[in-house]
């Protein structure tokens, strides 16, 4: 990936946070922590990974790698960050979201060669336009297909 | 910390071992999620990739580990989680899940707990690794 690529944003998105998805994560990853659980009016916590599901509120236009040629059989993910400042979002809330590349860079890889590296961060906002979560992906882009 | 109720360093979590891995879990965590890459679930579409056949969404075990982590020390508590990714999971395997409280900090006028955890595979290969953060 080209490192002029850095800094490329794309535009804000609105997500959602919806009890009935909550749950639906929840039991996808096979927790029964009853914090995670409401009926009608409650405003149960998402997951610590439920940022993970913001894709469905993103269109092409939302990605900031929209257009970027990529090798997807050759690109991993190589790690991923959830950040919270303060509990993680909850049933009802509102968030904006804008994501964009934030780091492009090479390393040596462990059999010779370079892997290039790609970090893409999602910050997500309040209704009083507060930051209160990041995602952060990093992708690697390999030489080879993984195995 | 004494008095607060949050474990001190070092006190690990009992492991959470968990069934073994089918593709059913797969795509139950990809239509949560959103994430629909054919790779994890059509064996066709992952053999002609190169793969012997589907494997592990490796989110669906980082939102494992991260339960895990918030049935402990608290889903409002959570402030930060960071996973890995290391070998990849297939199905069939059998994922251990651990944690262990590594540090506590005062950041902000908070108590702020570090804790480490990992995925482990049936042959003791590291399928991920995690780091949380956990307001006391």
């Amino acid at each position: 990936m080209d490192p002029s690529l850095e800094g490329r944003t794309a535009a804000p998105f609105t997500m959602v946070v919806e009890l009935g998805k909550i749950s639906e994560f929840a039991r996808a990853t096979k927790s029964t922590n009853p914090d995670y659980a409401g009926g009608p009016g409650d405003h149960p916590v998402s997951p610590g990974t439920f940022l993970a599901s913001a894709g469905f509120w993103q269109g092409p236009e939302h990605s900031p790698l929209a257009g970027v040629e990529l090798n997807w059989h050759r690109i991993l993910h190589g790690e991923q960050e959830f950040t919270f400042h303060g509990p993680p979002p909850r049933a009802g809330d509102v968030l904006t979201g804008v994501s964009r590349i934030d780091r492009v860079y090479e390393k040596a890889g462990k059999r010779g060669g370079a892997m290039n590296f790609a970090e893409t961060v999602t910050e997500f906002r309040n209704a009083a336009g507060e930051l209160v979560a990041e995602s952060r992906g990093t992708m690697i882009e390999t030489s080879q297909a993984a195995s | 910390m004494t008095g607060t109720g949050a474990p001190e360093v070092g006190t690990e979590r009992q492991p959470f071992v968990d069934t073994p891995l089918t593709v059913t879990d797969f795509v139950r965590y990809q239509g949560a999620s959103g994430d629909m890459n054919p790779i994890h679930h059509d064996t066709e579409f992952a053999k002609a990739a190169g793969y012997p056949g589907p494997f592990a969404v490796g989110m669906l075990q980082a939102g494992i580990l991260s339960t895990y982590a918030t049935d402990w020390l608290g889903a409002s508590k959570l402030r930060r989680f960071k996973v890995q990714f290391r070998e990849q999971a297939w199905p069939g395997d059998v994922l251990t899940y651990t944690g262990k409280v590594v540090g506590t900090r005062d950041e902000g006028g908070e108590t702020l707990l570090d804790v480490e955890l990992a995925c482990t595979r049936q042959t003791g290969g590291v399928h991920l690794k995690g780091w949380a953060t956990f307001a006391t």
